[in-house]
């Protein structure tokens, strides 16, 4: 299968790849997906507790090439946004940001839930309710 | 100058050695009778060479040319061998024993004998992919017709005791089929001494040419017999119609002569320059050898990186062309079954890739594979979350992962 130009741009210069402290109370830590299906994504967010706007933004993933584009890529998009516009964030737009093929859309999937896990665990430690996603994947 | 990507999937296929396909080129155009022609030359001429090329193929696993069975390729071989033999055999049993880990041709062709009226027994291999022949006689029923086991397995490479199965089975008086594609040409099969009445066989994984293959059907004690797939002009003893493929024979006879004379001198080369590849991956730590390392084709190294994912890693690794257990790439997210089978976690048989040398690759190019198999590795490593939790001593089956 070959891959878009922007897929292996993303892999083979990943962006914001790292560990945030996520024991630190601004920084939500999103981890999804399993090993045995092949895809898990670490997301994680440091927020600015006042403003809201998310100030860093670091991934980890072990998965394909599709998989490690679509984080890289939700972090370099998550930098600088508020979490209120960090949730509109839609897999869709990952797909097709990366012209991603329909047997990757599980990627961009897994890298929007990742967004939201990490900002469901923001909030928890803030003591808000998490955000109940509409959508259900899988 | 390293010629980039370097084929390391000689167990996918073969490229055609030069010797083989000089010998063919002549059948394209001058020489492109019908051998089944016999009332002029060209015809003649066609038969000719067929002939000689059916005694090259024969020669190679011990044969007469008269037990070998022109076919496309392996797959039709094995369909050849399971459904014919069912279904000519069928009113003295409609027992199969076959094991989980063989080829999808015997999988597939097994799962349509069973909707046919088959019973058919998977043993699962032990786990080092081989299995015993004790395993085998146990599931021995009285109704059981056939033993299907391959000689190779074409992910891991590990060898079977055929000798010892094909013997216990002929004491039984049940029928002994083999699946050789990977093993014939690489390592020596002898259809006597082995016991074997059925084996198939295909060209493009000995260096001869895509879309011709055989099977070996047994003469002499026993007489076996399969029934006709395709029907039509009763062309190789009534066993498999259709105008035989005489260029592509005649690639098949040559690749055959050549893996005899060069077999046992090219396996100890390969085996030297796998186990190169083999020991110093093995230094990367979490990475382990799938399958037998004892009985297996000298060829052949199967190796999962623990926390790397093997498509990821495919990616890293593409100035290789291997394959992987991973199968990210089909909707299903399942990983290699034969890995699976072998009892590994989903996770290991994720992260595996197979390495399969041949005939054309030099040790330049292996020492340049485990150079660029180390460096992926350890990047995607850096970047994978499993990794950095297994050094933090997290225990990964602790976590709760979310289902998918």
């Amino acid at each position: 299968m070959a891959y878009s130009d922007k897929v292996i741009d993303h892999y083979q210069n990943p962006r914001n790849i790292g560990t945030l402290d996520k024991s630190s109370s601004n920084v939500g830590t999103g981890l999804v997906g399993a090993p045995e299906c092949g895809d898990v994504m670490r997301l994680q967010i440091q927020v600015n507790d006042e403003t809201g706007v998310i100030e860093d933004a670091k991934f980890k993933t072990f998965g394909c090439g599709s998989a490690i584009a679509s984080s890289s890529l939700a972090t370099e998009w998550l930098k600088g946004k508020t979490i209120n516009d960090a949730l509109t964030i839609d897999n869709m737009d990952i797909v097709e940001e990366l012209a991603l093929p329909p047997v990757k859309i599980h990627c961009s999937v897994l890298a929007e839930d990742a967004i939201k896990a990490a900002i469901n665990d923001y909030r928890t430690k803030k003591g808000l309710e998490p955000i109940v996603d509409g959508k259900k994947h899988y | 100058m390293l010629q980039l990507p370097i084929y390391l999937d000689n167990n996918a296929t073969t490229p055609m050695d030069p010797r083989v396909l000089e010998t063919m080129l002549p059948y394209f155009t001058e020489y492109f009778g019908n051998a089944a022609s016999r009332n002029h030359p060209f015809g003649w001429k066609a038969e000719e060479a067929v002939d000689y090329a059916r005694e090259q193929i024969a020669k190679l696993i011990s044969a007469t040319e008269k037990e070998i069975i022109f076919t496309s390729g392996a797959t039709e071989s094995n369909n050849l061998a399971l459904k014919g033999v069912f279904e000519m055999y069928r009113e003295k049993g409609n027992h199969i024993i076959t094991v989980n880990i063989e080829h999808k041709a015997i999988i597939d062709t097994c799962r349509h004998l069973e909707k046919q009226g088959a019973e058919v027994t998977y043993l699962e291999p032990q786990p080092d992919g081989r299995v015993s022949v004790e395993q085998v006689e146990a599931a021995i029923k009285p109704n059981t017709i056939l033993i299907s086991v391959m000689y190779a397995n074409n992910e891991i490479g590990c060898i079977n005791p055929i000798r010892e199965i094909g013997e216990m089975a002929h004491k039984h008086g049940i029928l002994m089929h083999t699946d050789a594609t990977q093993s014939i040409g690489k390592i020596p099969v002898n259809v006597l001494t082995d016991h074997i009445d059925l084996a198939s066989f295909s060209a493009h994984k000995m260096y001869g040419p895509k879309g011709i293959g055989a099977l070996y059907v047994r003469r002499k004690n026993p007489r076996v017999k399969v029934t006709s797939q395709l029907d039509g002009g009763g062309h190789e003893r009534g066993m498999r119609s259709g105008t035989l493929n005489v260029t592509g024979i005649v690639g098949f006879g040559k690749a055959c002569e050549l893996a005899m004379h060069e077999m046992a001198e090219e396996s100890v080369r390969l085996s030297k320059l796998r186990d190169k590849l083999e020991t110093l991956l093995l230094q990367l730590e979490e990475s382990y050898v799938n399958g037998s390392t004892a009985y297996r084709l000298p060829h052949v190294s199967n190796i999962s990186f623990k926390y790397v994912e093997g498509e990821g890693l495919m990616m890293g690794v593409k100035d290789i062309a291997v394959s992987s257990g991973s199968a990210c790439t089909s909707a299903s997210l399942e990983p290699s079954y034969v890995l699976k089978n072998l009892g590994l976690d989903d996770e290991l048989a994720h992260s595996s890739l197979r390495f399969g040398l041949g005939r054309f690759t030099t040790e330049e190019q292996i020492d340049f594979a485990i150079d660029h198999v180390k460096t992926a590795v350890v990047k995607l490593r850096d970047m994978s979350p499993l990794w950095e939790m297994f050094k933090e001593g997290i225990d990964l089956k602790s976590i709760e992962w979310a289902e998918h």
